[in-house]
C-alpha cells in the first residue's frame, strides 16, 4: 500500500488544530485534582482539596450562587425583551427594522472594555455598582443581542400566514400569539434563553467593574484569587463550567436543530 | 356556547370597493351582490384583484374605499376573527404543531365551545372530508389533497355563514383537483353556507359555481352564470377567458339594426350595433362553425361565409378540430362532427355560420390566453 502523503499532512494538521483549540480547557482539568498549592503543569500529587475548598469556602461557593441567581434572571429579562423585540423587527417592512436590529446588536460588537466602562460611569452616579440590579442590568444588555439572533432565525422561517389563518378562525392577536406563534417559535427562545444564561454566567469584564466584596459574581471570584495566589481551585472551578456549558451549549444545539427541522 | 347548526347562507354586498397600495390601483370601484347560499366563483388572471377582494371580505386589509356589507351589516369595522368567515387557503394553512383533530377543533376552542360538544363537531367535519381516521396525524404526515381537506373541515366546523377559498385545489395535480371539486360542490349543497371562491381556471368556476365574476385589471368584466359568460359575454376578455373562441378583425358598418363587419375583404354580419367609434370584432365559438368546400354557399342561415387554409386538423374521438388561416393571417378554431372523409391539411375550405351565433363586441385589445 502506498502512503499517501498529501492525506497524511491533511490528518496530521487537523489534529494539531484539534489539539490547540482544546488543549487549554483540558489542561485545566488534571491541575484541579493537583496534590499541592500550585499552578504548575503538569500537576504533582493527586487530591480532591480543591474541589472541596469550592463547595465549603463561601468566598467561592457565595460567588456560584451570586452568579448562578444573576444569570437565571438575565435568562428571563433578555428571553422576554429580546423576544419581543425580534417579533417587532420581524413586523417591522423596510429599514427601520434593520436599524433597530443593529442597535441591539452592538453590545456583541463593542469591546467589552469600552462598554465596561461606559457602564461603570453610570452606575456611579446611580449607585447600582455591587448591586443585584446593576449585575442583570448589563447582562441583560449583553445577552439580548443571543436572544434577537436566535429568535430572529426562528422567526425567519416562521410561516406569517398562519397567524391570518388563526384569526381566520375566530383567534384575538393574542391567542394567536400563545396557541400559534410561540409553539412554533420555542426552539428560538429557548436556545436563546440559554445563550443568554450562559453570556451572564460567564461574563467577567463588565462584572469586574461593577463588583463589590459583598456582591461577586463567579468569574470575579475566579480572576481576583488568580491575581492574588496560586489557588489550584481555580482549575477546579474551571473544570466544573467547562462540564456545565458544555452540557448547556450541548443542549441548546439540540434545540437549535429541532427548530430548523420543523 | 353551542353552535348553529342550521346555517343559512349570508348575502354579500360589496358597494363601490376600491383599494390602492401607494399609488398602485389594485382593485378600482367594484361593486357586487352575492346572494344567499350562491356558489360565487371569482375568476381572472393572475394579478386581477381577486385575492384583494377575498381578503376585504375576510377582513385581512383594509378598504380604501366602498363599504362591504353582509347580510346588511357594514363589517369594515368588524377586525377579522369577529367576522364568522371561514377560509380556506391555497397553502393550507395547517398548524403544524396540532394534529387533525386539534387543527379542526381550533375555531372551536376559540369560541369557547365545551369539550363534548367539540368532539363530536370535529368528527362530524371530518366525516364530511372523509378524513375521520386521520384524526391523530399530524399535518406534515399528510398529503397535499389531505391537508386541503383539513383545511376545508377546519374553516367549516363552525357552521360559518360564509366560506371563502382562495385557489384552495391550485397547487393539486389535475385529477385529485377534479375529485375535490365534486366534494366541494357536495359540501356546498349539504351546509347551504354562502362560498366564494377564487380560481384562475375557467373550467373550474364553470363547473362549481352558480354564478361567475370575471375580473380583469382590479374591475369586475361582467357577472353572470357560466353559461351567460359563455353565450353572451360583454366584453372581448370575458369572450376570451371563458371557452375556446376566434376573433375576426376589421372595419365596420353600420348595418340597419346589425353591423357589418370586412376581414380579409369579405363582409361578414354581425347582430347588434357597435358602441362608439372604436374597432370591433367579431367572436365567434368553434361549435358554431361549419367547415365546408370552397364554393359550398350558404345553407340552414349560415350566410356568413369566408375563404380559409386548413392549417391544423385534429381528430379528437367524437369531434374534429380544425385551425383554419385566413387570408388575413388569422386564425379561426372551427370544432365539428367526425367526418369519414376530414378535410387535409393544406386544402380550402370555406368557414360558414349563422350571424347571430356571432358576438360583435368592442376591441379592447385583451388577447386569448387564460394564464396572466
Ligand atoms: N400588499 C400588497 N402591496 C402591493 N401590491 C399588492 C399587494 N397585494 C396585492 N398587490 C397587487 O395587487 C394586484 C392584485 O393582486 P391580487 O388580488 O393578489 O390578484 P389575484 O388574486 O387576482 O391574482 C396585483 O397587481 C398585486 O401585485
Ligand atoms: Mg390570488
Amino acid at each position: 500500500m502506498k502512503l499517501n502523503l498529501p492525506k497524511l499532512l491533511l490528518g496530521l494538521t487537523c489534529l494539531l488544530i484539534a489539539i490547540w483549540l482544546v488543549a487549554p480547557t483540558l489542561v485545566v482539568i488534571p491541575m484541579s485534582f493537583a496534590g499541592q498549592k500550585s499552578l504548575a503543569f503538569p500537576p504533582k500529587g493527586f487530591s480532591l482539596q480543591w474541589y472541596e475548598n469550592f463547595f465549603t469556602n463561601p468566598q467561592w461557593f457565595g460567588s456560584l450562587i451570586v452568579s448562578a441567581k444573576v444569570a437565571c434572571m438575565v435568562a428571563v429579562v433578555a428571553t422576554v425583551v429580546g423576544t419581543m423585540a425580534a417579533i417587532g423587527i420581524e413586523r417591522m417592512k423596510g429599514r427601520a427594522g434593520g436599524l433597530i436590529r443593529a442597535v441591539l446588536i452592538t453590545p456583541m460588537i463593542v469591546p467589552g472594555v469600552v462598554l465596561a466602562v461606559g457602564i461603570y460611569a453610570v452606575y456611579l452616579d446611580t449607585q447600582l455598582v455591587g448591586t443585584w440590579i446593576g449585575y442583570v442590568l448589563a447582562h441583560t444588555l449583553l445577552a439580548i443581542p443571543f436572544v434577537v439572533i436566535a429568535v430572529g432565525a426562528n422567526l425567519a422561517v416562521f410561516d406569517a400566514r398562519l397567524e391570518i389563518a388563526a384569526a381566520s378562525l375566530g383567534a384575538s392577536r393574542l391567542s394567536t400569539f400563545f396557541s400559534v406563534t410561540l409553539p412554533l417559535i420555542l426552539p428560538g427562545i429557548l436556545s436563546g434563553a440559554l445563550f443568554a444564561f450562559v453570556t451572564s454566567f460567564d461574563e467577567v469584564i463588565v462584572s469586574l467593574f461593577i463588583t463589590s466584596p459583598q456582591l461577586k459574581t463567579l468569574p470575579v471570584q475566579i480572576f481576583s484569587s488568580m491575581t492574588r495566589d496560586a489557588d489550584p481551585t481555580v482549575a477546579a472551578v474551571g473544570s466544573l463550567i467547562f462540564l456545565g456549558t458544555s452540557v448547556i451549549i450541548g443542549l441548546g444545539l439540540i434545540f437549535g436543530m429541532k427548530g430548523r427541522r420543523t | 356556547m353551542t353552535l348553529n347548526t342550521a346555517s343559512k347562507g349570508a348575502a354579500i354586498d360589496i358597494r363601490g370597493v376600491s383599494k390602492t397600495y401607494g399609488s398602485f390601483t389594485a382593485l378600482d370601484d367594484v361593486s357586487l351582490r352575492v346572494e344567499p347560499g350562491e356558489f360565487m366563483s371569482f375568476l381572472g388572471p393572475s394579478g386581477s384583484g381577486k385575492t384583494t377582494t377575498l381578503n376585504l371580505i375576510a377582513g385581512f386589509t383594509d378598504l380604501s374605499a366602498g363599504e362591504i356589507r353582509l347580510d346588511d351589516r357594514s363589517i369594515g369595522n368588524v377586525p377579522a376573527h369577529k367576522r364568522n368567515i371561514g377560509v380556506v387557503f391555497q397553502h393550507y394553512a395547517l398548524f403544524p404543531h396540532m394534529s387533525v383533530a386539534q387543527n379542526v377543533a381550533y375555531p372551536l376552542k376559540q369560541r369557547g365551545v365545551a369539550k363534548t360538544e367539540r368532539a363530536r363537531a370535529v368528527d362530524q367535519a371530518l366525516q364530511k372530508v372523509q378524513l375521520e381516521h386521520f384524526s391523530h396525524r399530524f399535518p406534515s404526515e399528510l398529503s397535499g389533497g389531505q391537508q386541503q381537506r383539513v383545511a376545508l373541515a377546519r374553516a367549516m366546523v363552525f357552521t360559518p355563514s360564509l366560506l371563502l377559498m382562495d385557489e384552495p385545489l391550485g397547487a393539486l395535480d389535475k385529477k385529485l383537483r377534479e375529485v375535490l371539486q365534486l366534494e366541494i360542490r357536495r359540501i356546498h349543497r349539504e351546509l347551504g353556507s354562502t362560498f366564494v371562491y377564487v380560481t384562475h381556471d375557467q373550467e373550474e368556476a364553470l363547473v362549481l359555481s352558480d354564478r361567475i365574476a370575471v375580473f380583469n385589471k382590479g374591475r369586475i368584466e361582467q357577472v353572470g352564470s357560466g353559461h351567460q359568460l359563455y353565450t353572451r359575454p360583454e366584453t372581448l376578455f370575458v369572450g376570451q377567458f371563458i371557452g375556446e373562441s376566434s376573433v375576426l378583425r376589421g372595419n365596420h358598418l353600420t348595418n340597419g339594426s346589425d353591423t357589418a363587419l370586412t376581414v380579409a375583404g369579405t363582409t361578414l354580419i354581425a347582430p347588434g350595433q357597435a358602441q362608439g367609434d372604436g374597432a370591433h370584432v367579431i367572436l365567434l365559438r368553434p361549435e358554431n362553425l361549419t367547415v365546408q368546400p370552397t364554393g359550398t354557399g350558404a345553407r340552414d342561415g349560415a350566410t356568413n361565409i369566408i375563404n380559409g387554409t386548413v392549417r391544423e386538423m385534429l381528430y379528437l374521438g367524437a369531434a374534429m378540430k380544425y385551425e383554419v388561416t385566413l387570408a388575413d393571417g388569422s386564425h379561426v378554431i372551427a370544432r365539428t362532427p367526425t367526418q369519414d372523409e376530414p378535410f387535409a391539411i393544406g386544402s380550402a375550405v370555406e368557414l360558414a355560420w349563422n350571424p347571430k351565433d356571432g358576438t360583435l363586441l368592442a376591441d379592447d385589445g385583451s388577447t386569448a390566453g387564460h394564464e396572466g
